[in-house]
This record gives C-alpha cells, structure tokens and sequence, in this order.
C-alpha cells in the first residue's frame, strides 16, 4: 500500500491542536509507516503540494492569507479535516468579531505601551471584516472539535483515514474538550 | 331602550329621509380622511348652507365606499351618483350639479364591475351609515336583531343558527365559527368572556380597521349576540394602537349603545347583561395571536402559550374565552338578521358567505371589497380590481400576508375558499390581497416578508426567534448574488423545520412567502444563485469574493 | 382527583395519572426526551422545542412538557424528523449567541454542550451570527454574560415562581430578545434581587455564573428546586 500524503496547517489558532498531534509521541512512528507528511508547518515548503489525501486544518479563516490558503489547500486536497475548535467554530479568535478590524488594529498597535506607534501597512495579512470558521468558507469533510482534541483523538483520527474509513468522533471528544 | 323604540327610531328617521331631495354620505374613513375627506364634508356642508340648501339636502359623514386609490370618495342618493377624487374646492360645484350628475373629473361610474361584483353582508349599508351615530344604525336595522333575540330566541337557537350558516374565523385559520361558540357555551367554568381581535398587522390588510371604523355598532351588537349565545358577561375589544380612528369610533359607539341601555345591564329591559372595554395592543403582530392577545390584555408580555388547552376551555384569566376576529363578528348580526340558511347559500361547499379583501399592490383599484366566497383570483384581480396598471404583466398574487404565499398565473381561476388556497400553498389569511406584475422580484418578495416575520417574531421559541433570522440572512445572501446551492438547501431545511416546530402560528407560516415562491418561481432563485442576476431587475447584486463556497 | 391513563410510547405500554405531562410520564418510564427550558418544578412553557415529539392522530407536532397524557394516546419521540429538528434547534442555539466552549466557565457542565453531544453534532451547519453582547458584572456575587444565554428563561421562572423576586425578564423581541433585570437596570443595581442565587444554579449553561470561577469551574446545583417546589406545594395545600 503507498503511503498518504498528510498535511497539515495553522491558520488563526494557538498551535495547540500541532502540540495536541506532537503528543501522540511514539505512536507518531506507527504512523510514519502509513503517512508521509508532504505539508506541515513545521516542513519547510515553499507551495501547498498538489493532490494531498488528507489535510488537518488548525485555525479559523481570520485573514486575506487564510482565505487564500484556504481556498488553495481546499482544491488540492481529498479529505479535508477541521482540527480543533477553532477550525470548527471558530471559537476563541472569533471573539474579536465584535469589534472591526481597523479599530481593533489601532486598539493594538497604537497602545500607549508599543514602542513604536503605527499600524503595519506591509507584512501583516489584512483582517477580514470577520472571524469565520473553515466550513463556512470551503467544505469540510471531517470535523473534529476540542480545544485541542486530545492526541488519542487525533491518532484516532488519522489511523481511521489511512485506512479509508471515516472516524465516528461522536463518544471522543466535543466542542471546548 | 326596547324594540319599539327602536322601531319608532328607524321609521322617523326614513321618513325624514324620505323627505330629503338630496342625501350624501362622503367617506370618513382613514384613507380618505389622508386625502383631506373631512374637508370635503363640512366644504359641501357649508355651500349647502350658504345656498340655503341644508333643509333639503343633507351632506354626512359615512363609511368606506371601497375604491380607496380614488378617494375621498363620496355616495349621492343610495349610489345614483359615487364621487371620487373630491377636494374642498369642488364643494360649490358638487352642490351646483346635484340635479343635473357631476362633471366627469370628479364622477365614477355607479355600475363599475367593483360595484356591482360586491356582495356585501360584513359591510352590509355599503358605508351610507354615519359611524358616529347610533340612531343612523338603528335606521339601517341596527339593534332590531339583538333586542329580538334577546326577547324571542335561546342562547342554543343563536347557537344553531350560527351553526347552520357555515361561517368560518375570518382572521386566517377558517375554524367553524359555531363550533368554537359551542365550545365556549359548554364550558362550565364562569364567568366566561367574548373578545374580538382587532389586532390586524398584515402589511397590506386594512379590513378590520374599515370594518371597525365604518360599523362599530355592528361590531358591538354582533359581541353582545355571541355573549348572549355563549353566556359570557364581559367583553374585549382587542385594537392596536395604530388605528386611532378606529378606537375613537369603537369608545364613541359603547358610549352611546350604554347611554341607551344597549350595552351594560339588563339590555333592552332583559335580563341579559354584557359590557365592553377596549384594550389597546402596542402594535406587536403577534398579539393577533390568541394566546398571546390573552396575555396581551392580562398585562402580561404578548407571547404565545402551547395549546391545548385552548381559550375556549381556559382563556383570558383563565376561564373560557370566545375570541373571534373582526370581520367574523361582523357577520354574526346579517346572519340572524337574514337567518343562517341566507348565509350559506353564497360560496361554496366549505366555505360560505363573503370575504372582504383589501386590495393592494400593482392593481388599479386599489381598495377594499367584499366578495362571495368561490369567486375567481382572475375575476377579483382583473374585473373587480381593474386589472393591472400601465399594461404591465402580472406575475403573482399574494395573500395572507407573512403568513401566506404567491399565486402564479396559473391558478386565477382557482376559486377563492379555505381549501383551495391551501392546497397551492398560500392561506385566506385575514384577507390581505396584493398584486404583484413583472417588475417584481420574487425573492426580493420573500425577503420582504421574512424580514417582517422576523422582526415581528415574539422570541420564545427557538425556532422562530433564530430560524427567521438565520432564513432572512440566506434570503439577503441570496438576492444579493452571495448563496450557493447549499445555502439553498439550508433555506429549505430550515422553512421545513421553522414551521413544524415552532409554538404557534406566526412561526408555523413564516416560511410560507418562501415555500410558495420557491413552489412557482424556483427559477428566479437559481438565477440570483447561479447566474447572478435577479430576472426583474430589482435586486443589487453584491458578490462578495471572500464569502464563497467551494 | 387525576384519572390514571393508560398509552403508548415508543410502542411501550405505560401508565399515567391525566394531570401529568408527556415527559414526567416518559421520564417515569425511563424515556429519555431532550429539554433543555424544561425544569421540574417551574412552569412548562414548551419554548426550546426539543421535546417536541409525534402523537399519532395529531397532525401537529406537541410539546413533551406542556401536553398531558391521555387514554389510548399512542406517543413517538424519536423518530427520524425528530432527531434532525432536535439537531437544528441545538445549530441555531449555537450560532445564535457566541458559545466559546473552551474558555466559559461551565465548560464540561453545560446542558448546551452535552445536548450538543448527545445529538451527535461535530460543528453547526448554521451560519454564525457573532452577536455583540455585554456582560453585566456589577452584581457582587455573580455574573451574567449574554452571550451564553439560551433564552430558556429558567432564571426568570425560578426568580417570579420559587423566589417571588421577579427580577429577571425578558426585554425585546424576537432575535433582539434579552434578558434584562428589573426595567434594565444593572444586576448589582436591582431593587428586587434577594442575591439569592437560585437563577445561577439553574442556568444550563455558563450564562449566570458565580464570580471568581475560572474555565470549567462552574457546576451547578439545581437540586434545590425539587425540593422548595414540594415544599411550597404542601404549604398551598394544608
């Protein structure tokens, strides 16, 4: 059998989800036998490669780059899977939607305490007017909601896509776990 | 007061009238008073009394002649002559041409089709009753039917007579008038009440406002003949606020039926007493509710409650209540006047008598009219209402209001009763009518009316309270050229959800205007949706890149 | 007195007495039915919609809480449009107001979160509508934050009927609905209020909290409500 092509990426989250999936520790050496990992952001590529089997998204749509990576990961990849509650609801980077995006910059750059007082015009992606969460934006095929999933989840998870079979999360894990 | 006094009334007052060369009624209710019609009155009044005129002719205030879009409107001689269009400067040549008819500016035709297609039983007198006066009721046969029933017949023989003449709740849900009377007088529980809902809220409704304002003596007799049939003792008027007119009127009208024992206790010298308040409601659509209309008057938020049990059983404070619409108590005084056999023998099988409609939109007679039921859309639209204005096509006719759908062309010559309007997905509804032609878009028609269920939804229920504002925002996405056909299959989802799930009825049909016009005019959608473009030209297409699925 | 009935749930033959609801029959009877503004012990007023369920010769579906039982009524609960419309509801509930899990403080003792899983929901197929709502904190004692807040009205029923306060209500209408206390005025400033803490305990979610709880620290303890509920019962009585 050759292996699947993974991937994964970070859009508006904490990382934790990738600390969640580091932690599956030696089971991770399971898991190198069936998966190759073409995609992480912790592999240095420059470009998304075409025709991944599975995608593992961490992170809400927040900017004008998530979208556009989004969108892009979305066309090249066969199972994509919301990882975390903030692919999946959006949840804590969702909490700035109340506010707009120019004044929440401002809020922040232009604090009393920054040293130097100026919202970046380069460099820094452009907010979106809101916080969405993956499905909202392109299709979802798996969601696996948790702030993080726990790392058995997650094993859980990819052994079952590896073999073909589509996890069933409903006993695992929930929104906040 | 008793039979023969009124009796004596009525006859003194035709034989004044008798006398008269000239009597004009020009209309005083509230769309023609907007076009200045009480000018017109005391205008035509004082050119009779500058010409010496006023001991021959007499010039009063009336009620609604129908053809609103041509007011003020005005009625010479028991419609020899209708007026339409009248301002206070033609009152010297109204007066100078009362012989020889009016000039053509100022004349509509008397034998209209809109005139002579009506069959009026709920707004029987055609307006020529002066609503502030109770002697000019009595003249019209006012009261007679009351204080006989009330001497000659049973509360069961009412009962029966309402009964046999078919007549079903005029506020949209058809349910048999004599039946929920029924319900009411076997109830055991005392004391019981009768309220009538005057709470009309449909955009584009105006009949019980008319009915209110032009027959409020009707309206109050009809009240006391259901007490007296259902044992009941107090009665409620339900009117919103909005209809100042209409509540002037109605406390004028119990004012003077209690100043001649017509109201109050022991009417007419029986033993039978009943008295009326009105209730204001401050303009929330879903107190046209009865359950929320109850908690509406006992103070309470207007928020519906689960039935059963039902108001019959328990009901405003808990104890049975009668509530019945405007226009079905409206009916209720013709019925044992005429008796109930009379009344069954208009309209169809299942639906019997008439039914006022208020006629709006892109029509040309634009008004109100009171129809036998089983009558065509088709003869209503485009006989009665004239057709449509500036040759335009017509595209859909909407009744019910929120709670009803769009009828295509397709089914004009559908006749108009209860079940048929059901079985092509809209309701009778309360009798709102509005025509719409090809320059309207018909998921803008569905947004227009979602966007109204949802800002009129009490939010108690879930499904009502996020459902119609989750289904407004699809229906925003969608006219604006945002939607996928998922967020479709998401708007039908939820329309099948909102309405068999949510408490009571404003939930349970706000997805009406949208099942309907997907039902006729699925391809107007798909064309907002995939094409981007809104066929009738009236949507702003806003596509939104970042907002797209895949 | 009641009548004892006899019916049908699920095909299974129970027995109730005519003044008792479809759910106290079903839960008797060990019939799991959702609710969620449901409690035993303050008025039924069948707003969530989750215990709606099938009665066969009724066209319309009925309110588990709020219709009692009667002979020969042959009762559905789950039957497959059931469970889809019970799935929707807890959707718009969610997308509704801005129900972070992770960070409230009832998180793991939410009755929003566990219907979520009961219901089997991995993510809301409803658009999120992100509200903006503030946070009341001025009460001493507890919090209320919206955002959390179901509009099941728990806390205004326990607060006129167990309480006699009345100072919780309901403000607005429809999708602007909120509650409010007294004629909004902040909590901390309320006239009625007794701080008597039955609304926190009977909040299902993290909405009404007690202050100084961090993330998953909030359970609450509705037991209470059984209890003055009987009492008060057998006080109308004698």
């Amino acid at each position: 059998m050759s292996k699947k092509k993974v991937a994964t990426i970070w859009m508006d989250g904490c990382s934790g989800c990738h600390m969640s999936f580091l932690d599956m520790d030696h089971r991770l050496l399971d898991l190198a036998d069936l998966i190759e990992i073409v995609h992480s952001p912790f592999v240095d590529h420059k470009d998304f490669p075409p025709e991944v089997d599975v995608t593992l998204v961490e992170g809400a749509v927040s900017s004008d780059e998530d979208y556009e990576k989004i969108v892009k990961v979305r066309s090249r990849t066969k199972i994509l899977v919301a990882m975390g509650d903030c692919a999946v609801s959006a949840n804590v980077p969702a909490m700035r939607n109340r506010f707009a995006p120019k004044a929440l910059s401002e809020a922040i750059y232009l604090a009393p305490n920054m040293t130097h007082r100026q919202v970046p015009s380069q460099g820094v992606p452009t907010l979106l007017p809101r916080v969405r969460p993956v499905h909202e934006v392109v299709k979802v095929d798996v969601f696996v909601p948790g702030c993080p999933p726990s790392n058995d989840t997650l094993f859980y998870v990819l052994s079952e896509l590896v073999q073909g079979r589509m996890p069933d999360l409903s006993d695992k894990t929930r929104f906040g776990a | 007061m008793q039979l023969e006094d009124l009796q004596k009334i009525a006859e003194e007052r035709r034989a004044a009238d008798a006398a008269l060369k000239h009597v004009m009624y020009v209309c005083t209710g509230t769309a023609c008073q907007s076009s200045r019609s009480e000018e017109v009155l005391k205008a035509i009044q004082a050119e009779l009394k500058a010409r010496g005129l006023e001991k021959t002719c007499a010039v009063r205030p009336g009620g609604c002649q129908g053809l609103c879009a041509r007011g003020p409107m005005a009625n010479l001689d028991n419609g020899r002559v209708v007026y339409q269009r009248l301002t206070p400067e033609d009152a010297p040549e109204v007066v100078e041409t009362l012989e020889s008819g009016p000039p053509e500016r100022i004349r509509l035709d008397s034998e209209l089709p809109f005139f002579k297609r009506q069959v009026r039983i709920a707004t029987q007198g055609a307006g020529l009753i002066d609503p502030n006066d109770l002697n000019s009721y009595i003249a019209a046969g006012g009261y007679h039917t009351l204080l006989d029933v009330l001497l000659h017949r049973t509360p069961a023989e009412v009962l029966q007579e309402v009964v046999k003449s078919g007549l079903r709740g005029r506020g949209g849900g058809g349910y048999p008038t004599g039946l929920k009377w029924s319900t009411v007088a076997k109830a055991l529980q005392t004391p019981k009440y009768v309220i009538v809902n005057g709470d009309e809220g449909d955009p584009g409704a105006f009949m019980d406002r008319a009915l209110m304002e032009d027959y409020p003596f009707r309206i109050l007799e009809g009240m006391t003949l259901a007490a007296y049939a259902v044992g009941a003792s107090q009665g409620y008027i339900y009117v919103r606020a909005e209809y100042p007119l209409a509540v002037k009127r109605l406390q004028n009208a119990i004012k003077q039926a209690q100043k001649q024992n017509l109201l109050g206790s022991n009417i007419g010298g029986t033993p039978f007493s009943f008295n009326v308040e009105i209730r204001l409601g401050a303009g929330a659509f879903v107190c046209g509710e009865e359950t929320a209309l109850i908690a509406s008057i006992e103070g309470g938020r207007g928020t519906p409650c689960p039935r059963p049990p039902y108001p019959a059983e328990s009901g405003l404070w808990g104890k049975p209540t009668l509530i019945n619409n405007v226009e079905t108590i409206a009916n209720v005084v013709p019925i044992l006047q005429h008796g109930g056999d009379r009344f069954a023998s208009i309209g169809t099988a299942k639906s019997k008598g008439t039914k006022v409609f208020a006629l709006s939109g892109r029509i040309n007679n634009t008004g109100l009219i009171e129809v036998p039921m089983g009558i065509t859309l088709r003869e209503i639209i485009f006989e009665i209402g004239g057709g449509i204005p500036e040759g335009k096509k017509f595209k859909a006719v909407q009744t019910g209001g929120p709670s009803g759908g769009c009828i295509p062309e397709q089914h004009l010559d559908m006749p108009v009763d209860y079940e048929s309007l059901t079985s092509v997905g809209s309701i009778m509804g309360s009798g709102g009518m509005i025509v719409m032609d090809e320059t309207s878009c018909m998921v803008d028609v569905a947004k227009y009316f979602m966007e109204f269920s949802m800002a009129e939804s009490c939010g108690k229920c879930v499904p009502c309270r996020v459902g119609t504002a989750q289904m407004y925002d699809l229906l925003c996405k969608i006219s604006e050229g945002r939607a996928t056909l998922d967020e479709l299959a998401l708007l039908e989802a939820l329309c099948d959800m909102v309405k068999h799930t949510s408490l009571c009825g404003l939930g349970q049909s706000a997805p009406n205007p949208v099942i309907s016009t997907l039902r006729f005019f699925r391809d107007e959608y798909l064309a907002h949706i995939v094409e981007k473009r809104c066929p009738a030209g009236v949507c702003q297409m806003k596509p939104e890149v970042v907002e797209v699925h895949s | 007195m009641s009548r004892v009935v006899t019916l049908k749930i699920n095909d299974q033959d129970v027995s109730g007495r005519e003044d008792e609801s479809i759910l106290q029959v079903a839960r008797e009877n060990g019939i799991e039915i959702p609710t969620l503004c449901y409690v035993e012990g303050l008025s039924a007023v069948g707003a969530c919609r989750l215990c709606l369920v099938e009665v066969v010769g009724v066209a319309r579906l009925l309110p588990a809480c709020a219709t009692r039982v009667s002979e020969g009524m042959e009762v559905n609960t789950e039957s497959e449009r059931l469970q889809r419309y019970r799935r929707m509801i807890v959707e718009l509930l969610f997308s509704e107001g801005n129900h972070i899990c992770s960070v409230c403080v009832s998180n793991g003792h939410c009755e929003l979160q566990d219907m979520a899983v009961k219901l089997r929901l991995d993510h809301i197929g409803m658009p999120y509508r992100f509200p903006v709502r503030h946070v009341d904190a001025s009460h001493p004692r507890f919090g209320f934050d919206p955002n959390r807040c179901i509009l099941c009205t728990r806390c205004v029923r326990v607060c006129d009927e167990i309480e006699g306060a009345h100072t919780w209500d309901v403000m607005g209408r429809g999708i602007a609905s909120q509650l409010i206390t007294d004629m909004h005025t902040p909590w901390g400033e309320s006239e009625t209020c007794t701080s008597c803490g039955k609304c926190v305990q009977i909040c299902p979610t993290g909405a009404l909290f007690v202050k100084g709880k961090s993330v998953a620290e909030m359970t609450k303890r509705p037991e209470f409500l059984p209890y003055l509920t009987m009492m008060r019962n057998r006080k109308s009585m004698s």
